[in-house]
């Protein structure tokens, strides 16, 4: 602190360094600096409450607005597509490389037409894709560049194939990957799912090297899920890609596809599925979703509810406010309030 | 520091306190005891450095004659008739066993001063100075033995250095060198707690199956701190650095093969002889061998030692003076050897002897310079070094004063502690999910596709094995520990560093306050530490030295009364008198000019030109001749040339004395024409209105405080003698002759105008003289003669001289001196105390000055009920204390303990009555309170002789009760080590903060006890300064200092800690909402880097700037109602109630954070990464709006800060997601295309803050703080004035 006094000392004459040492004023330093001071004054206070209120309200409803427009088939298929004599072993039944997995069902009734394009989605639940050990269990790397794909030290225990060469793509996550697939018909005419660009652009481009191709995938004594087709690269592998996009919740959808077709309102959808995947063995569910899309999203009515509850919240507190303010006004700044002045009569203060 | 006793005083002064020599001990010991009893209160806050330091400090104690009293007085008198005196083998058994055989030295050594040896010498107690000094020689020497003295061999260093290491005079203030820097300072860092716990925690990161964070990143947060900490302290040593070189480089003369020849400060060795000039400053402490003077006197002022002014005279042995200085013009070498004491920082004791040519004689305090010391007026001097370099007592006075800490800061680690157990639950909430998790799943880990615990390969030796799995009390243990990786910021390691960077800028704006400058001496405002700036916002006690501090130290003459009449009401400036005068006057009169302008009467210095034969003219002339003569004051003449009026040549004089009071009175004469100009031993010369005047000084009877009188007996040229007296009206009343009635209406007249001085709070001395006849003269001069060259009894002596002639006396007349209180002191005192503070004046005068003082600076008032302690022993003062108790219903401690609400409503009923004498134009509405009131407030006058009593006995508790019941508490005639027990019965017996505030070395102990010390600089000097924490030049400043800085500070460091606490914990809550989610495996969806950044970038700043500038009030507002002050005394800005508040607060604000996203994005296809990526922006914009709810004053700094760190923010997380390294790459780009994002982080800012904001409206408008009223006082008036009516706008 003291240096730049001392230095302004130095060079001066006797009467310049007296004069020097008095700080020199300046806004900034006497802490006199233009300042805004908000208080809360009663006008403020329910202007702030009024403002959310009708900044909310119209939020609320346009949200709800916009999730009761997204029409939204589900259809949970783990118990169904069990086999009755499986039931009570459905762990064995779709390990067992003998059974069939095939599924044929009737979707809901599409309950008003639903314009394209229809995401199909699936949906898990009680999976733990956001555990650390999983989300750790990959190697960026190796997906991004040929180059790097002995960089799996992060991939135990799907790290080295048999003969010690490193898999690609290696880790949990690519091993688990998820493979029930569905073919969906409506009137007996099979409606196509494009699996094309379900991902995002910068996955494929940037992390999922175009020049990476799966090697030694699912070779171990025990496979997780689908297989890769080893011809194709891996910033082809779409399903890979967006499996790889690990979930933030232990419930989650992934997109499978997207139907470029509407469909209208009452169509029955039959649904023929390959039951693949183990959620069995941690008992959890797979459902299967087709939806439409609308700018908040898929269906969400809980974004409007709240926006409708916080805004109604804050045009109520408003008006509690103003009634407080007529009914037991306290004139600001008035000093008789002040501690010490309590119980006693005062006048105002004089600044 | 009154002028009777001077705190650099040379042993055989007569105001040594009149105490047996073992009795003396034992208080000492006594005081000692105290001292280190509360020196284990400072050591557990000290950082550790100064330990070695106040080590030492405690250790000197005991050679101001402790241990000689315990265990050598026995011995010696055990010992000493068996042992014959031999001065012949003396010499020679001291060469043999010179310190290896005590029991011989300490025999042989009484031989060795010619003092008569009478045992019963030892209990004597009576006399006063030359006890003393016998004392002195009798302790010194069993001191050398007992502590292995250092010999110094005069002139031949080599041999002086070759058996002891002394050291050499370079000086080293600096921590570091640039190879020991790293490590040291990396080592001293590590002392905080703090940063022990991030580097357990960053290896604990380094070991695999913990790695929760990338490992470089990890180390980011520590290394930062480190790093700036490191260059903090880099700079700081390097500037040490540079001064040091400055003041090593240095040059003095040295005796080098005969000759004087310059040699730098840095080389010099003890043993060298040396040689000053005039003005230059001592390089090391040295013993004075001769000087320019014959008689072997010196002048120095010690303005850097011990902050006086005033010039000190300095003595070489006579035995030394001649022969030393005849030596070295000859060129023969010096021989002697030196005995001294070990290095101490005691700088008023020096013990030693000297063997020269011979004789063998004692060296004491008067016979040493210290270094840092100037030599004035004396052309040169030579002398011998004793000490050098750190081994000086400068320097080993120049410790740093010892570091404290603020109480915010310990109230912070308590807390502390609560979010440590906090971080502890959660941890082993993951911990023990973990576990039942793990055990539900037991079967099922094997292959479970996102735990899959096995290697199931069909090869390899692996097949089979488990991975990264180490058995479940093992992953229970792991995942507590990676738990506390993760929650690490719970304990808030950037408020470290941001507490320290906010002080730093607090002090900037207190150095800058233009409002702190004093412009008379041009010191600016100094904060010496940077620890405890907020604890200037709760003192509750004040303890003020009086003199140079609540007064400007600048005694000025005011009032006369001459011969039974008053002057002083009409005054001049002398300047326009001597100006008229001159005119008419002609020129031939040599004019004085005087360092300070005195104001003179008209009227007196009329009759002063009336002719020598009325009574009243001869008393006058009395008066003043008395006034110059009687006194010690040594005239300093200098001609100066350049003067503006060329007629006459204008010689200035300035008067040196160690009485300021003395000073005043010779000047005061020398503005009537009276000007003293010439003393030496043996005569004074006086000009009285142009006429030399050649008085012999035939004897002079120093003051002391049994008598309270000075005389000194002079001669005329006539041959008149006369005895010149002045003292104590007490004492001096009563000597006086009562012959006629004109006598008795002479002294009637004079009380009146004595009391009525008094009143205006002079301080007064009663002026009186007599002629001796021959029979008298010649009585005087041989008792005079024996008593002054008797070497026991000598002060009894004296006495019983002085007795003989002061009697009889004529009454002159009276005059009133003012120590001028500061500008501003009354007003800044009633400020403070409005503010709830209670002030203290601890002096070293004496009762009726304090009082008096207490009354001019309305610290005592009319209507006050005064208590006064003057005991004389501890049952006296045991029943002085209880009865006022009674008198007054004081009750008990063990009472009042019950209920801290007693002392609170002490200091409110305080404050009510208190606001009758308010200036201020806040209406009086508590005249009904005051009515209801029956007792007058309470003041305690007590003495020191008292508080010896009370302070070392268990009184201790009854002067507490009664002080702190007392609204005005004076402690007179208080030695400085007493000073610190006060203030330490305060600290230790209330959770108060104390303050003190003094100017003199005398302060010291109590300004570096106190929790907050301030030194006054301005013309004093240095001494407090450089133990204070904060300097400035004048007590006024303290008012705005603590209302204002202390104010501001305290809000402002408060609520930074409080928001740290927060916006750490909002951020690891919501880390652990999630991790709960995700089978307890302490994922983080944030990435590693957000997660470091967020305390250090994303939200460090604005909590600084904040820290900085914010301001609830404005200067004008906090002095206009002092009593908002006393925010800092509720605890307004933090205490326990607000932080659980805030931390509920946390609570709501996180599970907002977590589950609105979780909402708003169920059942939707949100990866990790992007929840991540919304979660880090959205705590970032949550936690900055809500500083923003709570900043009272947005300057644009304000603006920048808070928005700018949300834009930065936003920036960083653009550049992360950039990278394709990473696996959020691009994430942020793809989550702000979608509305949701936005709505969602809006959803939560709302939600978040919505009880918040409720909360803090309601209390608003139902229980709004004194801080609020007086804000929207202050901010609606100014709209007022602006806008006139706005009333409609505020009442939507």
């Amino acid at each position: 602190m003291t240096p730049k006094g001392d230095k302004g000392k130095e060079g001066d004459s006797s009467f310049a360094k007296k004069k020097s040492r008095r700080p020199k004023y300046s806004r900034f330093s006497q802490q006199e600096l233009p300042a805004c001071k908000p208080i809360l004054s009663p006008g403020w206070v329910v202007s702030i409450f009024i403002t959310i209120g009708i900044v909310f309200i119209p939020i609320g409803f346009a949200a709800l607005f916009a999730s009761e427009r997204v029409v939204e088939l589900q259809f949970q298929y783990d118990q169904d597509c069990v086999p009755a004599k499986y039931k009570d072993n459905a762990v064995a039944y779709i390990q067992s490389n003998a059974t069939d997995k095939t599924c044929t069902r009737k979707m809901p009734a599409v309950t008003s037409k639903m314009k394209s394009p229809i995401y199909v989605y699936y949906q898990i639940d009680h999976y733990f894709q956001n555990h650390r050990r999983y989300v750790k269990s990959r190697s960026d790397d190796q997906l991004r560049s040929v180059a790097k794909e002995n960089s799996t030290s992060d991939c135990a225990p799907e790290r080295f194939a048999k003969n010690g060469q490193p898999i690609v793509p290696c880790g949990l996550v690519a091993w688990s990957l998820f493979n029930d697939t569905y073919k969906f018909s409506v009137k007996n005419k099979t409606i196509a799912v494009s699996k094309k660009d379900i991902t995002w652009k910068s996955d494929r481009e940037k992390k999922f090297s175009s020049s990476v191709y799966p090697k030694n995938f699912q070779s171990g004594g025990l496979i997780g899920g689908a297989k890769l087709n080893s011809s194709i690269p891996l910033s082809q592998q779409e399903d890979l890609i967006v499996w790889m996009r690990t979930a933030a919740m232990p419930s989650f959808r992934k997109l499978y596809g997207r139907i470029e077709v509407d469909l209208d309102a009452h169509d029955e959808i039959t649904i023929e599925l390959q039951n693949n995947y183990n959620t069995y063995s941690f008992k959890g569910s797979k459902s299967v979703i087709l939806s439409t899309a609308s700018w908040i999203g898929g269906k969400n009515d809980l974004m409007g509810i709240a926006y409708l509850t916080i805004g109604g919240m804050c045009l109520f507190l408003a008006i509690c406010f103003i009634l407080m303010y007529v009914l037991k006004p306290r004139p600001l700044g008035d000093t008789s309030y002040l501690s010490w002045n309590r119980n006693a009569s005062g006048g105002r203060l004089n600044f | 520091m009154s002028g009777e006793h001077p705190l650099l005083s040379s042993p055989d002064s007569p105001s040594k306190p009149l105490v047996p020599p073992s009795s003396l001990a034992e208080r000492l010991e006594q005081l000692c005891l105290d001292e280190s009893s509360s020196s284990s209160v400072l050591d557990g806050i000290d950082d550790g450095q100064g330990e070695s330091l106040l080590a030492r400090e405690y250790t000197a104690v005991p050679d101001c004659g402790v241990k000689p009293g315990k265990q050598f007085f026995p011995v010696e008198r055990e010992c000493r008739p068996q042992f014959p005196l031999e001065y012949p083998t003396r010499h020679k058994k001291r060469q043999v066993s010179w310190g290896t055989m005590e029991l011989h030295s300490i025999n042989s050594n009484p031989a060795s001063h010619d003092v008569p040896q009478a045992p019963s010498r030892v209990l004597e107690k009576a006399n006063k100075s030359q006890g003393s000094h016998h004392k002195g020689i009798q302790f010194e020497d069993n001191l050398l033995h007992e502590d292995n003295p250092r010999l110094i061999y005069i002139d031949d260093p080599k041999k002086t250095n070759d058996k002891y290491e002394f050291t050499g005079n370079e000086i080293r203030t600096s921590k570091y060198t640039l190879i020991t820097f790293l490590p040291k300072n990396v080592f001293i860092q590590f002392h905080r707690v703090a940063y022990l716990y991030f580097l357990a925690i960053a290896v604990l990161n380094q070991l695999p199956p913990l790695a929760v964070f990338g490992r470089t990143v990890s180390l980011f947060p520590l290394l930062f701190v480190l790093c700036v900490t490191a260059i903090k302290d880099g700079y700081e040593d390097w500037r040490r650095h540079r001064s040091d070189r400055n003041e090593n480089n240095r040059e003095s003369l040295i005796l080098q093969s005969g000759q004087f020849q310059p040699k730098k400060w840095k080389n010099i060795q003890v043993g060298e002889v040396l040689k000053i000039r005039a003005d230059d400053t001592i390089p090391c402490d040295i013993v004075l061998l001769g000087t320019s003077d014959p008689s072997g006197i010196a002048y120095i002022q010690t303005m850097n030692l011990d902050g006086e002014s005033n010039l000190k005279t300095r003595y070489a042995r006579q035995e030394t003076s001649s022969a030393v200085v005849s030596a070295v013009a000859d060129g023969c070498a010096i021989m002697g050897i030196i005995r001294c004491e070990q290095p101490n920082r005691n700088i008023y004791e020096f013990t030693a002897n000297m063997e020269f040519n011979g004789h063998r004689f004692p060296l004491t305090q008067s016979n040493i310079v210290l270094r840092g010391c100037q030599l004035k007026n004396t052309e040169w001097i030579i002398g011998v070094v004793v000490y050098a370099g750190q081994e000086t007592k400068a320097m080993l006075n120049s410790a740093a004063s010892p570091s404290k800490r603020s109480k915010l800061e310990g109230y912070m680690n308590r807390e502390t502690l609560w979010l440590s157990i906090f971080l502890f639950v959660m941890c082993s909430v993951v911990a023990a999910g973990m576990g039942t998790w793990l055990i539900r799943h037991k079967y099922q880990v094997d292959t479970l596709p996102y735990y899959r615990k096995r290697f199931f390969t069909n090869w390899g030796k692996l097949n089979g094995k488990t991975y990264k799995y180490y058995g479940i009390p093992m992953e229970i243990f792991f995942s507590f520990l990676s738990s506390v990786i993760v929650f690490q910021i719970m304990i808030p390691i950037a408020l470290y560093i941001s507490i320290e960077l906010v002080r730093l800028g607090q002090s900037y704006f207190m150095i800058e306050d233009r409002h702190m400058f004093d412009c008379s001496s041009g010191s600016r405002f100094q904060c010496r530490s940077l620890n405890i700036n907020e604890d200037l916002g709760q003192i509750r006690y004040i303890f003020s030295d009086k003199t140079g501090t609540l007064t400007e130290n600048k005694m000025a003459f005011r009032r006369a009364s001459i011969y039974g009449r008053d002057y002083g009401s009409r005054v001049l400036v002398a300047d326009q008198l001597q100006e008229e005068n001159n005119t008419g006057e002609g020129l031939a009169r040599k004019r004085w000019k005087l360092k300070s302008e005195v104001a003179v009467d008209y009227e007196l210095m009329e009759l002063l030109h009336k002719d020598l034969s009325e009574d009243e003219r001869i008393a006058a002339h009395e008066f003043f001749l008395t006034l110059a003569a009687c006194n010690t004051v040594v005239p300093i003449v200098s001609t100066s040339t350049s003067s503006s009026c060329a007629k006459g040549d204008v010689d200035s004089i300035d008067y040196q004395g160690e009485s300021p009071d003395e000073q005043a009175l010779v000047t005061a004469a020398s503005g009537y024409r009276y000007t003293l100009f010439e003393r030496t031993s043996g005569h004074i010369a006086i000009d009285v209105n142009g006429e030399k005047l050649r008085l012999d000084v035939l004897g002079l009877h120093e003051f002391d405080s049994v008598r309270k009188r000075m005389s000194v007996v002079i001669r005329f040229p006539n041959n008149t003698i006369k005895v010149l007296v002045k003292g104590a009206d007490t004492s001096m009343l009563s000597i006086l002759a009562n012959d006629s009635e004109r006598d008795d209406e002479l002294r009637h007249s004079t009380q009146s105008h004595l009391s009525e001085y008094s009143s205006h709070g002079l301080r007064t001395l009663v002026i009186a003289a007599r002629d001796l006849t021959n029979e008298e003269l010649e009585q005087w001069q041989s008792m005079y003669e024996d008593a002054s060259t008797s070497l026991t009894d000598r002060s009894l002596k004296l006495r019983q001289t002085a007795a003989l002639i002061e009697s009889n006396l004529k009454l002159l007349g009276a005059t009133a001196i003012e120590d001028r209180l500061q500008d501003g002191v009354p007003e800044a005192i009633e400020s403070l105390r409005q503010a709830g503070i209670k002030v203290w004046v601890l002096t070293g005068d004496k009762q009726e000055t304090a009082i008096s003082i207490g009354v001019s600076c309305k610290l005592l008032t009319a209507d006050m009920q005064q208590i006064i302690i003057n005991g004389t022993s501890e049952a006296e003062c045991r029943n002085l204390l209880v009865n006022a108790m009674e008198k007054y219903g004081v009750q008990s401690s063990n009472k009042r303990n019950q209920s801290s609400k007693c002392k609170s409503n002490a200091a409110s009923d305080y404050l009510e009555l208190r606001d009758d004498a308010k200036t201020s134009n806040v209406p009086k509405w508590h005249e009904a309170k005051e009515e209801g009131k029956i007792s007058a407030p309470l003041a305690l006058i007590i003495d020191g002789n008292s508080l010896v009593y009370i302070l070392e006995k268990d009184l201790q508790s009854e002067l507490f009760d009664l002080a702190t019941s007392c609204s005005v508490v004076v402690c007179c005639r208080v030695a400085p080590l007493q000073k610190a027990g006060i203030v330490d019965l305060i600290k230790t017996r209330t959770d108060d903060m104390t303050l003190a505030i003094g100017d003199g070395a005398n302060d010291v102990s109590m300004i570096q006890m106190a929790d907050v010390g301030v030194g006054i600089c301005g013309q004093e000097g240095r001494q407090a300064v450089m133990a204070s924490d904060f300097a400035m030049g004048q007590f006024r400043f303290l008012k705005r200092l603590l209302l204002v800085h202390g104010h501001w500070n305290y809000q402002r460091i408060g609520y930074l800690i409080l928001y740290n606490f927060y916006r750490n914990a909002v951020f690891v809550l919501m880390l652990f909402w999630y991790i709960l989610s995700t089978a307890f495996s302490t994922t983080s969806a944030l990435t590693d880097w957000s997660s470091v950044f967020y305390s250090l970038i994303y939200t460090s700043i604005p909590t600084i700037i904040v820290g900085v500038l914010d301001k609830d009030l404005s200067h004008k507002t906090l002095l206009q109602y002092p009593k908002l002050y006393g925010a800092g005394h509720r605890q307004e800005a933090y205490n326990p109630n607000l932080f659980w508040i805030t931390m509920l607060d946390t609570l709501w604000q996180s599970l907002v954070l977590f589950y609105v996203p979780q909402f708003t994005y169920k059942e939707s296809t949100i990866d990790i990464w992007s929840m991540g990526s919304l979660w880090t922006i959205a705590v970032v914009i949550l936690v900055n709006v809500h500083l923003a709810m709570d900043i009272h004053r947005w300057v644009f700094i304000t603006h920048i800060a808070v928005w700018g760190s949300i834009i930065i923010t936003y920036a960083c997380v653009v550049i992360l997601d950039s990278i394709p390294v990473y696996p959020n790459y691009w994430t942020f780009y793809h989550l702000a295309c979608s509305p949701t994002y936005w709505i969602t982080i809006l959803l939560i800012i709302v939600v978040a803050l919505l009880p918040r904001f409720v909360y803090k409206v309601v209390h608003h408008i139902f229980w709004p703080s004194d801080i609020q009223i007086a804000r929207e006082g202050e901010i609606l008036s100014r709209k007022h004035k602006h806008l006139g009516s706005e009333k409609d706008e505020d009442s939507g």
